[in-house]
C-alpha cells in the first residue's frame, strides 16, 4: 500500500465494514422482496462505493471481486437476471470473502485471496444473457489501466449527450428541475482527490442527479483525474443552494456552473441511435432512480467518528468527577458554609447534565447488533430445512457501547436455540395446524433504566418431561426430586453448567456451550434472563439488562466497619425489623413481610465481616429481588442512596462470587458493589 | 542473566537497579523497573472470600488496586504496622497490585553476577516467588520473581 493511504485506512476499515453489513442486510432483504428495485439500487451503490474506496487504497483483489458483483448487480437491476436463490447464495459467499479480505487488512496480513472460484460462479450467473447489455458493463471497467494525459478539461459546452441522456435532460427540465454543467477543480496538493470527488458527488446528489460526468464517475472514484472533473448535474435546487454547498468542500473550487443549454445539443451528433436505444431500455427507470437517493443522502447526518477509548476516557473523566463532587458534597455538610453549598449544588446539576450527555454519547442503536441476524436465520433456516418468518422489533433502541458489544454471543446462543430446539419442521408444523412457516421474533425495548430483549419462537415450547429426564441423566437432579421439581424449576435446570437438551448433535447448537454461558454472561453484565415457555405454543427468553454499566444508582449499607453498595436495580424496598419480628423455620431466618414469608440472609456473616454483631434491638432489612424470588439481606445501618461509579476490581481479584466490582465513596474509601445474583 | 534487555542501564549492562525493602529482619528487593511508586499505608478495604494473602483493595487516586500480603504469602508469620510501613505498587506486564513493607531501605545497583538463582537455594513453593538472591556488600537481598507473585 502506498505511504500516504496509511491514515485512511481506518477509515476505509470501518467504512468497508459498514458497507458489508449494509449488503449483507439488504441482499436477504432483497431474496424476500425479489422485486424490489429500491433495494437493488442500494445495494448496487453500496457495492460500488466499496470497489472505489478498495481500488482507492489498492486493494486490487477486493475492488475485482466487487467489481464482477456489480455486473451481476447491475444485470439484477436491469431486469436482465431474475433474482433467486442461487445468485443470493453467490453474493453472499462473496460478501464473506470480502470480510475475510478486511479483517485480513486490519490484522495487516497480506490480503492476496484467491477470488477466482467466486468470480467464475459470478461469471457464470451472468452469462447466458443478452449479448450486448453484457459487453457494455464489461466494457465499462476497461478503461482502469490508462491515466487519461490530457491536463485541459473540456470546456462547459462539450458535453456528448447520447439520445438517452438528452431523453433524461429534457425531462427533468419540463418538471421544471435544473440542469447544470458544473466544472470543479481539485487543489493540486489535495492528497485524497477521489474522496473530494465522493464528497462532490454525495453534496451534489442530495436532491438531484448526476447523469454524467468527465471523466467517467468510475475513473473519479479511483482517483483518475487530474485537476479537476465535469459534472452534469439535474437537480430540484437552485444554483445559490449548489454553490454554497459545493464551498462546504474543503480542498475544491468551482470554476465555472453554468445552465446547460439544451438547444446546442438537440441536433448534436451524439452515439449512433441503435446503441442508444438498447441502452435506454436496459436502465428505463430514471424516476425511480432519484427517489431513494434521497431517501440514502438523509442517512449521513452531520456526524463526527469517534475513537472508543476516547470515550472510555471521557467515560473515566466524568467518574472522577462524580466522585470528587462525592467529597465536596461531604465538605459541604461539615463545613455547613452557605456559599459553598449553593456552588456544591451547582456543581452537582451541571455534573448530572454532563453525565448524562457522556452516557447518550456512549449509546448506541441495538441494531449494530441485530443487523446481522437476519443473514445467520436465512443460513440456519437453509441448513436445517427450516421455514422461518423472523421479525425484529425496536432495533433503534439504545444501549451502553460495553453492553452492545458484549451482548451480541447470548443472543446468537439464543436465537439459535429457538431456530433448531424450538421451531418444528415445516411438515410437523402443518400437520399440528400451524403455519408452514416457524416465527422467530428479536425485539428490544426500555422500560425505566432497563432494557428488555427478547427472543421468541412459536415453536413446541420446553419439554418440561425431557429436561427432567436428562437432568437426571447428567446426575444434576435425582430421579426424586426431579418428579417433585415444578415446571419452573425444571426449565431452570436450563441454566445449570453441562446441560444441553439436543438430543442430536447438530453444528448448529448443542456443542457442549449450553444456556449456562449465556446465563454468566448476562449477569456478568448486572442483568438478568428468565425463560417463559408454553408447551405447543412457543418460548420466549427475556434478557434484561441496565442502561449503563460505568454509573449506577446504590444503596450504601453498613455491616461492622465496612461499607457496601448494593445496585439499587436489584433492591426491591427496605425496612426495619424489631428482634422478635425475626422468625427460625428450619434453621433458616424468616420475617413477614406484609403476609408474606421473606428469607433473610445476614451480610456480616455471608460476608465474613469481622467483629460480634451487637444484639441490636431493631435490624435494617434491604430486601432484593433475585431472578423472581425475594430474599432481606440483613445490615446494621442504612448509609443512603448514592450515585457510584462502577471499579473493576483487577485481574487479580477476578471470579469472587458476590462481588459485582467496586467504587470509590466521597472520603476516598473503597466500597465494594455486592452482586446480588451470585451472593447467595 | 539476560545483556539484551539492559537497555535502561546504559552503561552497566551487567548490573540492575533495585528498590530494597525490609519484611521483618529480611531483606527484599525488586526490580526498579517495575515500581510504580511508594505510599504510605492508605486506607485497605477487605475484600471478602479473597485469597489469604490478599490484604485488600485500595484507591490510588481513582483506581482500584489489590494489595498483597507479602508475610501470608510467605508464610512468615503476623505483620505488624509500623510508622514506617509503606505500600510498594507494582506493575508487571498488565497486572498492577501493591505490596505491604515494614521499611523501604534504599535504591541501590545490584550485580547480576552476584545474584544467586532461587533453585539453588530453595525448595519449597516460595522459590516460584522469588528470582533469586543477591550479594550486596555482604547483605544478602531476596529478589521477588513478579511475573509469580502478580499471577492471576
Amino acid at each position: 500500500m502506498n505511504m500516504d493511504m496509511s491514515q485512511y485506512l481506518d477509515i476505509f476499515l470501518v467504512e468497508s465494514g459498514e458497507h458489508l453489513e449494509n449488503l449483507n442486510q439488504k441482499l436477504v432483504e432483497l431474496e424476500k422482496n425479489p422485486g424490489g428495485l429500491n433495494i437493488l439500487h442500494e445495494i448496487f451503490r453500496s457495492a460500488h462505493t466499496l470497489k472505489g474506496m478498495s481500488s482507492t487504497m489498492g486493494f486490487e483483489d477486493m475492488a475485482d471481486l466487487t467489481h464482477h458483483m456489480e455486473n451481476v448487480l447491475e444485470d439484477l437491476k436491469e431486469g436482465i437476471l431474475q433474482v433467486n436463490t442461487f445468485t443470493i447464495d453467490v453474493l453472499l459467499k462473496c460478501l464473506d470473502r470480502l470480510q475475510l479480505m478486511i479483517d485480513n487488512i486490519r490484522e495487516g496480513q497480506p490480503v492476496n485471496v484467491d477470488n477466482s472460484d467466486l468470480i467464475d460462479l459470478l461469471d457464470h450467473i451472468k452469462s447466458g444473457e443478452p449479448v450486448e447489455a453484457r459487453l457494455e458493463t464489461v466494457a465499462l471497467a476497461m478503461p482502469v489501466s490508462q491515466v487519461p494525459d490530457e491536463v485541459e478539461l473540456p470546456g462547459a459546452a462539450d458535453w456528448e449527450l447520447n439520445q438517452f441522456d438528452l431523453t433524461m435532460v429534457e425531462e427533468a427540465l419540463s418538471r421544471n428541475m435544473n440542469v447544470f454543467s458544473i466544472s470543479i477543480l481539485v487543489d493540486p496538493g489535495c492528497m485524497m482527490k477521489s474522496v473530494r470527488a465522493f464528497m462532490v458527488f454525495k453534496a451534489l446528489e442530495e436532491d438531484g442527479e448526476i447523469i454524467k460526468s468527465e471523466p467517467a464517475a468510475q475513473d473519479l472514484d479511483e482517483g483518475r483525474f487530474n485537476e479537476g472533473f465535469q459534472l452534469l448535474l439535474v437537480t430540484s435546487a437552485d444554483e445559490r443552494v449548489i454553490v454554497s454547498r459545493l464551498n462546504a468542500i474543503s480542498e475544491i473550487s468551482i470554476r465555472q456552473i453554468t445552465r446547460l443549454d439544451l438547444n446546442r445539443y438537440r441536433h448534436g451528433s451524439g452515439v449512433p441511435a441503435e446503441k442508444t436505444v438498447q441502452r435506454a431500455s436496459a436502465e428505463d427507470e430514471p424516476d425511480g432512480q432519484s427517489v431513494p437517493e434521497i431517501n440514502r443522502t438523509q442517512r449521513f447526518r452531520q456526524t463526527v467518528r469517534v475513537d472508543i477509548e476516547k470515550l472510555d476516557n471521557l467515560m473515566n473523566l466524568m467518574g472522577e468527577l462524580v466522585i470528587n463532587k462525592g467529597r465536596l458534597e461531604q465538605i459541604g455538610d461539615i463545613q455547613k458554609l452557605p456559599e459553598l453549598n449553593e456552588t456544591i449544588e451547582q456543581i452537582d446539576r451541571i455534573t448530572t447534565d454532563l453525565q448524562s450527555v457522556v452516557m447518550k454519547v456512549r449509546m448506541v442503536p441495538i441494531k449494530q447488533v441485530f443487523n446481522r441476524f437476519p443473514r445467520m436465520v436465512r443460513d440456519l433456516a437453509r441448513e436445517l430445512n427450516k421455514e422461518i418468518e423472523f421479525i425484529i422489533e425496536g432495533e433503534e433502541t439504545e444501549l451502553d457501547r460495553t453492553v452492545i458489544d458484549e451482548i451480541g454471543d447470548p443472543l446468537v446462543h439464543l436465537l439459535r436455540n429457538a431456530i433448531d430446539h424450538g421451531l418444528e419442521p415445516p411438515g410437523k408444523r402443518e400437520k399440528l395446524g400451524k403455519p408452514r412457516k416457524g416465527m422467530v421474533k428479536l425485539s428490544a425495548r426500555h422500560e425505566g433504566n432497563n432494557v428488555f430483549i427478547e427472543v421468541t419462537d412459536d415453536g413446541q415450547g420446553i419439554q418440561v418431561d425431557k429436561i427432567r429426564a436428562r437432568a437426571v441423566e447428567k446426575g444434576l437432579v435425582d430421579a426424586r426430586e426431579a418428579e417433585q421439581m415444578s415446571d419452573e424449576e425444571t426449565i431452570r435446570l436450563l441454566f445449570k453448567p453441562g446441560f444441553s437438551t439436543a438430543t442430536n448433535i447438530t453444528d448448529i447448537s448443542g456443542r457442549g456451550v449450553g444456556l449456562d454461558v449465556v446465563k454468566n454472561k448476562i449477569e456478568s453484565l448486572n442483568g438478568e434472563v428468565v425463560v417463559e415457555s408454553r408447551a405447543g405454543v412457543g418460548t420466549t427468553f427475556q434478557i434484561r439488562l441496565p442502561l449503563t454499566l460505568a454509573i449506577i444508582q446504590a444503596l450504601l449499607v453498613a455491616v461492622g466497619d465496612e461499607t457496601y453498595a448494593i445496585p439499587l436495580g436489584s433492591v426491591d424496598e427496605t425496612t426495619m425489623l424489631d428482634r422478635e419480628e425475626i422468625k427460625m423455620v428450619q434453621d433458616q431466618e424468616v420475617a413477614l413481610l406484609r403476609g408474606n414469608i421473606l428469607p433473610l440472609a445476614r451480610l456480616r456473616q455471608l460476608l465474613q465481616v469481622p467483629g460480634e454483631s451487637g444484639d441490636q434491638e431493631t435490624t435494617y432489612v434491604v430486601v432484593v429481588r433475585r431472578a423472581d424470588r425475594q430474599i432481606g439481606l440483613v445490615c446494621d445501618s442504612l448509609i443512603g442512596q448514592q450515585e457510584v461509579v462502577i471499579k473493576s476490581l483487577g485481574k487479580l481479584l477476578t471470579g469472587i462470587s458476590g462481588l459485582a466490582g467496586a467504587t470509590i465513596l466521597g472520603d476516598g474509601k473503597v466500597a465494594l458493589i455486592l452482586d446480588v445474583g451470585t451472593l447467595l | 542473566m539476560e545483556m539484551a534487555n539492559g537497555r535502561a542501564e546504559v552503561g552497566a549492562p551487567d548490573e540492575i537497579q533495585v528498590v530494597t525493602f525490609k519484611l521483618g529482619e529480611e531483606e527484599y528487593a525488586v526490580d526498579i523497573l517495575s515500581v510504580q511508586e511508594i505510599n504510605k499505608l492508605l486506607n485497605i478495604t477487605r475484600v471478602p472470600k479473597a485469597q489469604s494473602y490478599i490484604e485488600g483493595v485500595i484507591n490510588l487516586r481513582g483506581n482500584v488496586i489489590p494489595i498483597l500480603n507479602l508475610y501470608k504469602r510467605f508464610g512468615l508469620g503476623t505483620q505488624g504496622h509500623t510508622d514506617d510501613a509503606r505500600i510498594i505498587v507494582l506493575q508487571h506486564n498488565d497486572i498492577r497490585a501493591g505490596v505491604i513493607v515494614d521499611q523501604v531501605s534504599e535504591v541501590s545497583r545490584l550485580k547480576t553476577s552476584e545474584i544467586e538463582e532461587a533453585s539453588k537455594i530453595y525448595s519449597s513453593i516460595n522459590s516460584e516467588l522469588i528470582q533469586g538472591v543477591g550479594k550486596m556488600n555482604g547483605r544478602l537481598v531476596i529478589l521477588l520473581n513478579l511475573h509469580n507473585l502478580l499471577q492471576v
